[in-house]
């Protein structure tokens, strides 16, 4: 398995530097000026000579891009445009809080997800799988940015149990992780669904039952864990869906992630920000992606890799 | 092994969707958003843009059948201009992807080699991004507006053709009427063009489907962050953006945008998923 990790994380190298070249590129392909692109259209000429200077644009490109790779790899993005703060602050200081909105919506979606999908699988056909997958398909269908304002509309304006926006205590954090988790949860639960409904036709779940175990331990301790396996698989892919749903919750909820950061930036046109922030979320997708890779190795012995 | 699209095999593939119920509701759905977005100028009751600020946020009733925006723009008239917008969005985008990702996804897979090497790392790049993050890096080069927004959607659909055509392509090239076209003479530009694409035009009808649904929403998406469509355009993620802050006053104009994103992405998901079980059933999950 060590080998399989090692030459995982070798194949992550090429993409990272692809990212960074992506990110590092970007102000370059702005039409106009690199240098009066990052210091902002207010600043003075000698603010631009200073940054000219520093990004190295008289010289060849694969010198500056190691210039820059440089930097970022010691938390070095410039200074923002609009606050004149180190960039590499703005972004620490926003990370933490989409991080939690992250993990709260990837745990809403597991939690809710899976539950749904047993309780679909374990009596088929009925009328409560039927209301649960028809639930899980108008969730799959609702864009992020909407259903994050119906919520804000039933449980903060007419219901008035949560804060519609902002941070604070927990009850701030129920809506957006609601929101980001719904359309994740809605596929996990298809997919559970589906694999619970096979896991149960096999042949060892007839034998369990025909030694005369109770259903809820034939559920439990013989399909679930198996049932798991695809499910996993599921929440891998959906990483991505539930980073860039983050953005989108973030601007709903006026919740100051990195996401949020991101579009003020280039609403603003703060480019230093925005290749900051570009960066690290793909960072993070990247990383991610790796950790799923490697806990399927870990939770399902029948995966080689070779 | 898909077959390639014959008029017979057309036929055979209706007699299946009809079967299912869910595919035909899908269907209904987007003749609606389809008929909307065509005849919007006939059908809707309004100029979508005229203002009327002493009716401003007024709520549904006869006069209005889905109320007024905070200038008094007829709403139900600017969520069916909303359906036309959305609808060349759909068809711009897929077009781009289409247009650039089949044919990098078939010569990559054909000739394999370097070239094959380079493109594919390329796309393992794009991909990297989590889904809308790549459109808003490209609105952030190409600037904010609703026709960047296009390209930008239609270029994150590139890598989704390029990887999926180059797949079908590695499994055909190597079949039997491949290498006997070849050994008849026939030029890889011909062999690619008339036996191998063929065959991979339902994969990429199915695809399309799909991709429209998210193209949409992906514009819808961009327009809310206000990366996107600028106001006034009556075009539904910005309708959204501008609608939230009268969310207390005038629920109304939140919800009925946001309802037509999810009805239309909804019947995309729906015809595409049965598309896909109707032209192989072994693909249904």
């Amino acid at each position: 398995m060590w080998a399989y990790i090692v030459k995982r994380l070798l194949l992550a190298i090429p993409v990272i530097l692809g990212v960074a070249f992506m990110v590092f590129a970007m102000v370059r392909l702005v039409p106009g000026d690199p240098a009066r692109i990052i210091a902002g259209e207010a600043a003075t000429q000698e603010i631009i000579e200073g940054i000219r200077k520093d990004m190295g644009l008289d010289r060849p490109l694969l010198k500056q891009f190691a210039t820059f790779m440089g930097n970022a790899l010691r938390g070095d993005f410039g200074r923002s445009v609009r606050s004149k703060a180190p960039v590499a602050g703005e972004v620490a200081a926003r990370l933490p809080n989409t991080v939690r909105l992250a993990t709260a919506g990837l745990f809403v979606a597991i939690v809710v997800g899976v539950s749904a999908g047993i309780i679909s699988a374990i009596r088929p056909y009925s009328w409560m799988d039927t209301v649960v997958m028809l639930i899980a398909l108008a969730g799959l269908s609702m864009p992020v940015f909407w259903s994050g304002l119906m919520l804000i509309l039933i449980f903060a304006v007419w219901l008035g149990w949560l804060p519609a926006v902002g941070t604070g205590g927990m009850a701030h954090l129920v809506l957006p992780a609601v929101t980001l988790g719904m359309s994740t949860a809605a596929i996990i639960a298809r997919m559970s669904r589906s694999s619970m409904l096979e896991v149960l036709r096999s042949d060892y779940i007839r034998t369990a039952r025909a030694k005369g175990l109770a259903e809820a331990a034939v559920v439990n301790r013989h399909a679930f864990r198996n049932a798991l396996i695809p499910v996993i698989t599921v929440v891998g892919l959906q990483m991505g869906t539930l980073l860039s749903g983050a953005v989108l919750t973030e601007t709903v909820f006026a919740w100051p992630g990195i996401g949020r950061l991101l579009v003020e930036g280039i609403l603003s046109r703060d480019y230093p920000i925005v290749q900051a922030s570009v960066l690290v979320v793909a960072m993070a997708f990247v990383l991610v992606n790796l950790m799923v890779d490697v806990l399927y190795a870990v939770v399902d012995p029948r995966i080689h890799y070779d | 092994m898909t077959r390639p699209l014959s008029r017979s095999r057309i036929r055979m593939v209706w007699v299946q969707f009809r079967r299912n119920r869910a595919g035909l509701v899908g269907l209904a759905i987007l003749t609606m958003f389809l008929s909307a977005g065509l005849f919007a100028p006939v059908l809707a009751p309004y100029d979508p843009y005229e203002i009327e600020l002493e009716s401003g946020l007024k709520k549904p009733g006869p006069g209005h059948l889905l109320g007024q925006d905070e200038l008094g723009r007829d709403m139900l008239s600017r969520v069916i201009y909303g359906a036309r917008l959305s609808l060349v969005i759909g068809v711009i985008a897929v077009t781009i992807g289409v247009g650039i990702g089949v044919p990098v996804g078939a010569i990559s897979g054909y000739f394999g080699g370097l070239p094959d090497l380079l493109v594919q790392r390329l796309i393992d790049v794009m991909l990297a991004f989590p889904g809308i993050l790549l459109a808003i890096v490209l609105v952030a080069i190409l600037g904010v507006g609703l026709v960047q927004v296009m390209v930008a959607v239609g270029i994150v659909s590139i890598p989704v053709y390029a990887r999926l055509v180059r797949g079908q392509v590695l499994s055909l090239r190597s079949q039997e009427f491949v290498d006997a076209a070849r050994a008849v003479g026939a030029r890889s530009g011909r062999i690619i063009w008339r036996h191998v694409l063929p065959n991979t035009l339902a994969v990429i009808v199915v695809q399309s489907t799909l991709q429209i649904a998210s193209a949409i929403l992906s514009a819808a998406a961009l327009g809310f962050l206000g990366l996107g469509a600028q106001p006034p355009a009556a075009e539904w993620g910005s309708m959204l953006s501008n609608a939230r802050q009268y969310i207390r006053l005038a629920p109304h104009s939140v919800m009925f945008p946001g309802l037509a994103i999810m009805m239309t992405v909804l019947g995309f998901n729906l015809l595409g998923d049965a598309i896909r079980d109707a032209l192989d059933p072994r693909m249904r999950i």
